[in-house]
């Protein structure tokens, strides 16, 4: 199938696509007892610099989600500006109150669902991060500012920008459709490639870890998928199942310079099993309800965070960081 | 430590594709490349050679016979086995080629540099083809696709502005024998498959006697050299001929400066594709 440029031909899958004349538009969705909520993770392709398209795509997509029920949509890494931006950086960055993320905000409000959204965030002394924001309610409830920029192979991303310098979960609302309160996440792309950011997470008690991703595909030497793909596919479970929570992994579609964009976006459960995901690298946007008991019999099955040493990981780091101290 | 030197034909392991995930990839590279910066078509330079072959097969998967636009273009020394290829080729894929032919106009330059030796004439036939193809691109509003593959760009075995300029080159990242794997699955007519490489500028002219190797063994010291990053050491303790690996290195070396834009020299603060960094895809 060749992978066509929709910018706003969204094609939900098949197989995990809601009946969307059942579930219906629902401004103020009951809150689920059953503590189950449907997410979305939009397979997208920005188009690269330019913010205003992206936004108005972000808007087609949101209001796909919304209309479907979902209580979540996640958009991938730099979603409103694409990945390769060079010097476009401090041209396309927007400040935390710019009207661009307004707009999303009022979509979140407008459609009760949560976004989130990737972007270059520019603080106050003009420093250029790589960002994802949750948004819910009409509030940006949470921002992530990637740690790891990777810097090597293909990767250039701190001649261009800051690095983000904590992990901290949030109170997720997930557009309030449940009753639960959700913990969740944010490891953008090359963050997943450090455990001990999915493990600080897993310590502050998350439920979903989400992860926005633009994984440029390469090696083509391993079998029927890019290299990249099976790296993805072992961390991604790996973390879902030690840590029993969710993970979200939305990566992007398309193509920047000849690299291509691999797709694969994907939702793990707390027992560490795909039980959605996208096959391929085309546009498109994965539904899946989250459920709470899902999460329950994972740590029924596996109290591994119960039994989690974290009294010896910290001794251990006080002695590693005393012995580095001393030089 | 001493190593066995293994049987190197046979271990084909490590430049092995999977013929159908590439050529999805490839389909969609075509389209999404040619289709972002307002074209829907594409012109190839079809020798009738296994590059070109594959090129023209592919934007043919990715746009659509009638999207695509083939130009054979014949010197009088050419090989007459590389016409009918070309066409079998066409055949195939449901397409016609253009036959342009370019003596007149090579023979009327070189009747005033009568000594030209045969390298100068190859490519001067190289640039004509080439010139011929981006005057066609604009008059058929048809973006060029390139047809040199990595272990030619990495030799420069190839004609700066010749052959080697393009657009977009679907198979820039494949060794020759990744092409044929691709050829394979494509099912190419059998002689485009089977026949010595051959860039055909003058009678007789192959690939493996010019580069003094074969392409089985190139590719298999350009990906342990390039792809896996081993040393000349390294590559020669696996079982390679010290010459074949110092050959390969010294025209790698060589070459470099027909894989880069023109040097330009540094005066400002913001020098192109020195500061000024931009993506070609930028705002696309």
């Amino acid at each position: 199938m060749v992978l066509e440029r929709s910018r706003t031909g969204v094609i939900p899958t098949q197989e995990s696509m809601p009946d969307a004349t059942a579930a219906g538009p629902s401004p103020e969705p009951a809150p689920d007892p059953s503590g189950s909520v449907s997410v979305a993770l939009a397979q997208f392709y920005p188009r690269l610099g330019d913010v205003a398209a992206n936004i108005a795509a972000h808007l087609t997509v949101i209001a796909t989600a919304a209309a479907s029920g979902a209580g979540l949509v996640v958009f991938p890494e730099l979603s409103l500006t694409g990945y390769f931006l060079k010097d476009q950086v401090p041209e396309v960055a927007l400040r935390i109150d710019a009207p661009e993320i307004h707009a999303l905000q009022d979509a979140s409000r407008d459609g009760d669902i949560d976004i989130v959204a990737g972007l270059i965030l520019e603080s106050d002394a003009h420093r250029f991060y790589n960002a994802s924001l949750y948004i819910s309610g009409g509030e940006v409830v949470h921002v992530h500012r990637k740690v790891y920029l990777p810097t090597y192979g293909l990767f250039d991303e701190q001649r261009y920008l800051a690095a983000g310098d904590r992990f901290r979960a949030f109170d997720a609302p997930l557009g309030n459709r449940t009753e639960h309160r959700w913990r969740a996440g944010i490891l953008i792309c090359e963050d997943l490639w450090h455990p001990t950011s999915a493990g600080l997470l897993a310590r502050q008690g998350v439920d979903l870890i989400i992860c926005p991703s633009a994984s440029p595909g390469r090696g083509l030497l391993q079998g029927d998928a890019v290299g990249t793909a099976s790296s993805y596919d072992v961390m991604t479970r790996t973390y879902a199942q030690l840590f029993t929570t969710y993970v979200l992994y939305c990566n992007r579609s398309g193509f920047e310079d000849g690299v291509g964009f691999w797709g694969g976006s994907r939702v793990v459960d707390p027992a560490g099993i795909v039980v959605a995901e996208v096959r391929g690298a085309q546009e498109s946007v994965l539904f899946h309800s989250l459920e709470r008991s899902a999460i329950r019999r994972a740590r029924v099955a596996y109290p591994l965070l119960r039994d989690e040493r974290n009294d010896v990981n910290d001794a251990e780091t006080d002695r590693l960081r005393r012995r580095y101290t001393r030089g | 430590m001493s190593t066995t030197p293994r049987p190197i034909d046979s271990d084909a392991a490590t430049l092995a594709v999977d013929a159908a995930f590439v050529i999805e990839r490839l389909r969609g590279f075509i389209a999404d490349g040619v289709r972002k910066v307002g074209f829907d078509r594409v012109i190839v330079g079809l020798s009738g050679g296994v590059d070109s072959s594959l090129v023209t097969a592919l934007a043919v998967s990715s746009l659509g016979a009638e999207n695509v636009v083939a130009v054979f273009m014949p010197y009088r020394s050419s090989d007459p086995q590389s016409q009918i290829d070309a066409l079998a080729v066409c055949d195939s894929l449901g397409i016609s080629a253009k036959v342009i032919d370019i003596t007149p106009q090579v023979d009327a330059y070189f009747d005033g540099f009568p000594d030209a030796d045969r390298t100068r004439r190859g490519n001067k036939m190289a640039r004509e083809r080439m010139s011929i193809l981006y005057d066609h691109s604009m008059a058929e509003r048809a973006l060029v696709l390139g047809t040199s593959n990595k272990t030619e760009l990495l030799l420069g075995y190839g004609t700066l502005f010749g052959d080697m300029a393009s657009a977009l080159n679907p198979i820039g990242d494949l060794y020759k024998t990744q092409v044929y794997a691709l050829a394979r699955a494509l099912e190419l007519p059998h002689s485009v498959l089977t026949k010595p490489p051959s860039a055909d500028l003058w009678v007789g002219q192959s690939d493996e006697d010019e580069l003094g190797m074969r392409y089985a063994v190139v590719d298999h010291v350009l990906h342990l050299l390039v792809d896996e990053r081993r040393s000349r050491a390294e590559v020669i303790a696996l079982g390679f001929d010290v010459g074949d690996v110092d050959s390969v290195v010294a025209r790698v070396r060589g070459s470099q400066y027909k894989r880069r834009p023109p040097v330009i020299a540094k005066l400002s603060n913001r020098t192109i594709d020195r500061e000024f960094r931009y993506p070609r895809d930028w705002g696309r």
